[in-house]
């Protein structure tokens, strides 16, 4: 047995790994959403007035709005009162007003959940390369590498800290790729998100470390709702890579996050997931309900914004990455891993929206359903009256195990320039007894069989991540697999 | 090696097998042969483990251990090898990530130490020179897009570098041109060994121009109806199965010497 093979045996028979919770005094505002509690946030982390006006048109749009029905996912009704809008832990209170801070400032029990979950946040420890932003519950608690980066002229902080330094440059770019008023979702986002991360890549620099914000879930009954801004300049480069976990409840909890990339001309950028949301116990009890909005604005010409997730967490995954190629020559790229076991729903996909001449997207979509879970590829590609010689190929590839599991595919296609060109290829395979025992008479045992040819079906999707992440990512097919066999 | 006794297995409920006596030894290469539907490919599934074969009754000893409650893989890993009638496409999967993976897993049943991946190219290198097999069949999926003797010298190439103390062909001649054929029976030949039995499940004589058998044995309805040495073989191609059968059913009826000593 190879030692990944080994490596992923191991991780096959255990459970969720991130689920445990950390006492630390925290600092929540009462469960229920109204203007006051907007106030209140906003006060809580001394907004300029631009941000309260911001989130307050947003509540009030979101007041008009319905929860979207379409998707091909089940849930109760979500309570939007019974969620709390705001939780910091009091250790990081005087932090959120006074904004930047050393890591010597940060509580050591902050310190040890990252570490616990392998993302140390003390820089001698950490791997080469990578800075990292850590979200817990609202806030940001720590950014590493901040002074290396500024050298470089690239920004890389908390949103909270970003409205304080930098609120030009958040006034310029908030919300010009997902607007207030997008989705309901994204709205409800707008009006009470807590934190999240921002980065600014200046013209011509080439970001020399892959940026990561690591989102953390903690206490109860608590919506994690952040947002993340991305700026590349002209001729800007990064890549940026996103984790999450949080701990194993009954009940079900929200995130409904946004993500925002807009790439300037000729700049790229580079975004990474690896999702681990709780998903839920073997019956579908708890569990996060994943609805985020993520869009990405290729502005300039020659731009390039490509999005890499492998989702294997949540209850529910409700998300479409998307780009918008505005500029000639523009390029857009999707590549998703979606896994679906025991009772987890996904519904995902991504659009891409040719506005711009010779622009270019790719969608490679490889979705995986066993037990009960049901996944569903959700993809529209819009090539527009202005969008001459431009392409789109598609290709959704299902796979499944077991025969209580579903898989769907859902491509909208609408092309309004004939020089346009727009491909769609889609299959679904099924992990068959013969083939598991073709493998079990070469001495490789079903769970060996089923990882090598789950590992085998992501490939391409896993060649995309930066390294240490595609590991991560073919560990983690590894527990969420747990149980789907024999 | 291996020893089964009154064997009585049924697929899918109908039953197949009426009661196999048969002995390998170490060092033998046996042939099966019979018409279609006599049960050589059920006698070879029960022996690999496959699910859907049902063992009634008699029991099946690989070198003194009980053989049918193993599960496949295992089986594999004490070196019981079945070449595929209709090896399986694994999509996805390298052909040479499979190999190191069923090596490996073999290797460390036996106490060995898993080979890195420049021994095993090198190991591998050899066999598919034997094999007359081009390297980058290494670099595709398993068995997806080969031809039909691809496939057949793929199963051959997974027994060369596995080395199975008791390996099971499956109408591994089936589907051959005369060429591949040849390479094939050479793969086999380079494997005969004192220390490992070969069993060719086949329809046809033809195999056994180039692969002598010690022992020959002819199935016919889920029995074994006749055994002999490699001149039996060659009195079947020339009689046909219709001249085993009627034996088996006169018999049947008058009982008496069953298996005719050669």
């Amino acid at each position: 047995m190879t030692p990944s093979a080994l490596e992923l045996d191991a991780l096959i028979s255990r459970e969720y790994q991130h689920g445990f919770y950390t006492a630390v005094d925290a600092d929540t505002v009462p469960c229920g959403l109204s203007e006051d509690v907007i106030r209140l946030i906003s006060a809580k982390k001394n907004e300029p007035p631009f941000m309260l006006a911001w989130r307050l048109k947003a509540y009030r749009h979101w007041l008009t709005m319905s929860e979207p029905l379409w998707a091909t996912v089940k849930h109760p009704p979500i309570d939007y009162q019974g969620i709390a809008y705001y939780s910091a832990p009091r250790s990081q209170e005087g932090a959120q007003k006074s904004g930047p801070q050393s890591l010597d400032e940060v509580d050591p029990e902050l310190l040890r959940v990252y570490e616990k979950l392998g993302v140390p946040l003390r820089e001698r420890e950490m791997l080469a390369g990578v800075a990292v932003d850590a979200v817990f519950d609202s806030v940001s608690v720590a950014t590493t590498y901040k002074e290396k980066l500024a050298e470089l002229g690239i920004i890389f902080c908390s949103f909270s800290e970003a409205v304080q330094r930098h609120p030009d440059l958040v006034r310029q770019y908030l919300g010009s790729v997902v607007p207030y008023t997008d989705n309901f979702f994204a709205t409800l986002n707008s009006a009470v998100f807590s934190d999240g991360s921002f980065c600014y890549i200046p013209p011509g620099v080439r970001c020399p470390m892959e940026l990561s914000t690591y989102f953390r879930i903690n206490a109860r009954n608590t919506g994690q709702f952040e947002r993340t801004l991305i700026v590349a300049d002209r001729d800007a480069y990064v890549s940026y890579l996103e984790g999450c976990t949080a701990p194993m409840r009954d009940e079900n909890q929200l995130h409904a996050a946004v993500v925002e990339l807009i790439a300037l001309e000729g700049a790229q950028i580079k975004y990474s997931t690896v999702q681990n949301w709780y998903p839920g116990d073997k019956n579908g009890k708890g569990g996060i309900y994943n609805f985020v909005t993520k869009r990405g604005d290729c502005r300039g010409a020659n731009s390039k914004i490509s999005w890499t997730q492998v989702e294997t967490g949540s209850a529910i995954t409700w998300k479409y990455p998307s780009v918008i190629l505005q500029g000639d020559n523009a390029v857009g790229e999707f590549h998703s891993v979606a896994l679906t076991n025991h009772y987890q729903q996904a519904d995902t996909g991504t659009k891409m929206i040719h506005l711009g001449k010779n622009t270019r997207s790719t969608i490679l979509s490889k979705g995986i359903s066993a037990g009960h879970g049901r996944n569903a590829y959700r993809g529209q590609v819009k090539m527009a009256r202005s969008a001459g010689n431009a392409r789109n190929f598609s290709q959704c590839d299902s796979l499944l195990l077991g025969d209580k599991c579903a898989a769907h595919t859902f491509p909208y296609i609408e092309v309004k320039n004939a020089t346009a060109r727009v491909e769609h290829e889609a299959s679904t395979s099924r992990i068959g007894e013969d083939q598991l025992f073709y493998c079990q008479s070469r001495g490789i045992t079903p769970e060996d069989a089923v990882s090598m040819i789950v590992n085998g079906f992501c490939k391409e999707v896993f060649q995309q991540l930066p390294m240490e992440f595609a590991v991560e990512a073919q560990k983690l097919l590894g527990v969420s697999l747990e149980g789907s066999i024999g | 090696m291996l020893t089964i006794r009154n064997l009585h297995a049924a697929v899918e409920g109908k039953p197949i097998l009426h009661g196999i006596d048969l002995s390998v030894h170490a060092g033998e290469v046996h042939a099966v042969m019979g018409p279609n539907g006599s049960g050589k490919s059920t006698l070879a599934n029960v022996l690999a483990g496959r699910e859907n074969v049902v063992v009634t009754a008699g029991e099946v000893l690989y070198e003194g251990k009980n053989l049918l409650p193993m599960p496949p893989e295992e089986r594999a890993r004490e070196g019981v090898f079945l070449a595929f009638q209709y090896p399986v496409e694994i999509p996805g999967v390298a052909n040479i990530y499979l190999l190191k993976a069923a090596l490996n897993a073999v290797r460390k049943h036996r106490g060995q130490p898993e080979l890195d991946a420049i021994d095993f190219l090198a190991l591998v290198k050899d066999k598919l020179k034997l094999m007359e097999m081009d390297q980058s069949l290494l670099y595709r999926s398993v068995n997806e897009g080969f031809s039909g003797g691809e496939k057949k010298r793929n199963e051959i190439l997974q027994m060369a570098v596995l080395e199975p103390k008791l390996a099971i062909l499956d109408e591994t001649d089936s589907g051959l041109d005369i060429d591949a054929l040849k390479v094939v029976a050479r793969g086999v030949e380079a494997m005969r060994s004192p220390q490992r039995a070969i069993i060719l499940v086949t329809h046809y004589q033809r195999l056994l121009d180039y692969i002598v058998p010690d022992k020959v044995h002819v199935l016919a309805k889920g029995r074994i109806a006749m055994s002999g040495g490699p001149d039996l073989a060659l009195e079947l191609e020339s009689r046909g199965y219709g001249w085993v059968e009627a034996q088996a059913t006169t018999q049947a009826r008058g009982g008496g010497d069953a298996a005719r000593g050669r």
